[in-house]
């Protein structure tokens, strides 16, 4: 394969290098596991929990999730009017509330794996090696860009898939069902997601010549800069997310930012810098 | 055929000029050795000489390539063993050496044939799927050097290859860096062990603070740089002990010592007095067997031309 001259065996070999590397390691693999299991699994069970003892009680709550029906689509508005109270406050947590804290989980993972992949790398002193090799400094950037971004899209899409089953799971048992997924999650997961994981990419491959160590990639990006990012585009998903259209135009909006990163990237990404750091 | 030139390289880092104005020269099939103290220069020049720095000034050129320019055609031929092994240490060491295949453009077919060779030839065949972080320190260097080897690279550059390692071991990379010279491969070699150098290399360019202080043979630096030669002196036993008190009394001449009843050895005399020292010695009574003067070793070379350079730094 020789898509666009460039050395795509040698871009695999990297990749599969820096996949390796990242699921033998502990420290990376468990926040990769815990947090889909917590966002996707056990906080929708806790509100399943809740729905289901608190019954048609829930219906108090109800006046505060009426400022976010008022924003939904008139279809939705119309469906939720026929449906019990406790259904409609799933649906609204389930569906709506939780779209936007999913786009944590691809920018914590892109950014974690990218900390592992560019400031790990030169922290075990494995870099100076691969700096030797007959890749060319982009296919080298775009190796280990690749690697971050696939492992965010497949923990991204893995963790949909078990939210899917998580919802109709709880739809099923504690009410008469819940509409999932429906046409704005698929935009989000296909669409915004990948977008937010190469957000997360970016800031750790900004961060990454800046800072000496794993710990300190991993601790900036995932602890300080990311959840300040991800509650902003929470902030603006919560709202927009609710209509499709506008969950494809915060989508292009982000892939825009993730472009220009990789432009400033790639300006100042080469062997030379690297080095000159080691 | 000339496999690397250069000519004026210099390379800066801020204020320091870790190579300042390379000129020289390796031949194909030829080990090179690169002599040097900590800091002189040795590691940048070899990133240098691979594209993975770029120079200050001065040019240079690898196989016809431009390192600068032609960077990844230029590394595809060349192996390196670099200073630290730069070993995954979560991957095994068939995995290290598989990636690197890969990396190098080794034949898919080939791959796992050349990394089973490569494990065989370096004593690592019954430790291929342990990580290589469990690995000893002279385990690890065997498997970078291995890697460095995947693509049978025509120019092999060594970073320090026995730094660290005890004399066994040092001994065993000896013997493979001499397997792989004697297929006509080019070695070029950073060392600061003057005894690797002397005994490994057809050539050695002395570096201090990235200048060359000399270049050649290690036989035309002993009798071009070397201040003086160890001398071997025999004479019947009977006048031995006379002539350890003539050599012991004339100036210049010093660790004046019996090796058996009848042999001294002595250093300190040059090529020009050889003569007086003998006919010194004969004058004294002494009844000469045999004067062998003994080649300066490459030690005795490298210290001379420091001071020579401290001097030259003072006036
Ligand atoms: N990346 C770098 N940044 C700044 N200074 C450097 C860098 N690399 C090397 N130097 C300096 O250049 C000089 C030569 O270093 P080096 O080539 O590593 O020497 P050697 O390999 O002979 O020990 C040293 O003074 C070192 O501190
Ligand atoms: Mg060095």
């Amino acid at each position: 394969m020789n898509l666009c001259g460039l050395n795509w065996r040698g871009i695999r070999a990297v990749m599969t290098k820096d996949l390796t590397v990242v699921l033998r390691s502990k420290m990376i693999l468990l926040p990769m596991i815990l947090l889909p299991v917590m966002l996707q699994v056990l906080m929708p069970a806790a509100f399943g929990i809740a729905a289901y003892f608190a019954g048609d009680a829930i219906a108090g709550d109800l006046e505060d999730l009426q400022v976010m029906i008022a924003w939904l689509p008139a279809e939705v508005q119309g469906r939720l009017a026929a449906q019990s109270p406790g259904q409609v406050f799933l649906e609204i947590m389930l569906v709506y509330a939780f779209a936007p804290m999913y786009l944590i989980i691809p920018m914590m993972v892109s950014s974690v794996v990218a900390a592992d992949s560019f400031v790990g790398e030169r922290e075990r002193k494995t870099l100076e090696a691969l700096l030797y090799t007959p890749l060319t400094d982009s296919e080298l950037l775009l190796a280990k860009i690749l690697t971050a971004w696939l492992a965010a899209v497949v923990v991204g899409v893995g963790s949909f898939l078990l939210y899917i089953v998580m919802v109709n799971l709880i739809g099923w048992l504690v009410v008469d069902g819940i509409a999932f997924p429906n046409l704005m999650w698929l935009v989000l997961v296909f669409w915004v997601s990948p977008a937010v994981a190469g957000l997360g990419l970016g800031v750790t491959v900004l961060l990454s010549t800046r800072v000496n160590t794993f710990q300190e990639a991993y601790q900036l990006g995932s602890m300080i800069v990311l959840p300040v990012v991800a509650l902003m585009i929470g902030q603006f998903a919560g709202v927009l997310s609710l209509s499709v259209l506008l969950a494809i135009g915060l989508g292009a909006g982000v892939w825009l930012v993730d472009a220009l990163i990789f432009w400033f990237g790639v300006k100042t990404f080469n062997r030379d810098a690297l080095i000159a750091r080691l | 055929m000339t496999v690397i030139s250069t000519q004026d390289l210099v390379r800066r880092f801020g204020d320091v000029v870790a190579v300042n104005g390379l000129t020289f020269d390796v031949e194909r099939g030829e080990v090179f050795g690169f002599l040097g103290h900590n800091g002189a220069g040795k590691t940048t020049t070899v990133r240098l000489l691979n594209g993975v720095l770029s120079p200050t000034s001065g040019t240079m050129r690898l196989f016809d390539l431009d390192p600068v320019e032609d960077g990844p055609a230029l590394r595809r031929r060349v192996g390196v063993l670099t200073e630290s092994p730069s070993l995954d240490e979560r991957l095994t060491a068939r995995e290290n050496l598989k990636i690197y295949a890969e990396l190098y453009d080794v034949p898919a077919a080939d791959v796992s044939a050349r990394v089973d060779e490569l494990l065989g030839q370096f004593d690592l065949s019954e430790r291929a799927d342990s990580r290589a972080g469990e690995f000893s320190k002279g385990m690890k260097q065997r498997l970078a050097l291995a890697r460095a080897l995947i693509h049978r690279p025509e120019l092999l550059f060594l970073d320090e290859p026995t730094s660290g390692l005890d004399p066994m071991i040092a001994h065993q990379v000896h013997e493979l860096i001499a397997g792989y010279a004697a297929e006509g491969r080019t070695v070029f070699m950073c060392t600061h062990n003057l005894y690797e150098a002397q005994r490994l290399c057809d050539r050695v360019a002395v570096l201090e603070h990235g200048h060359l202080l000399a270049q050649g043979t290690p036989h035309e630096l002993a009798s071009r740089y070397a201040r003086s030669q160890r001398l071997e002196i025999e004479a019947t036993p009977a006048t031995l002990p006379l002539a350890l008190k003539t050599l012991n009394k004339m100036s210049g001449i010093e660790d004046v010592e019996a090796q058996n009843h009848s042999v001294i050895s002595c250093s300190g005399a040059t090529q020009e007095t050889i003569p007086d020292i003998v006919a010194l010695l004969v004058a004294g009574g002494v009844r000469i067997v045999r004067v062998t003067p003994l080649e300066a070793s490459l030690e005795d070379v490298y210290f001379a031309l420091h001071e020579h350079a401290a001097k030259g730094a003072q006036s």
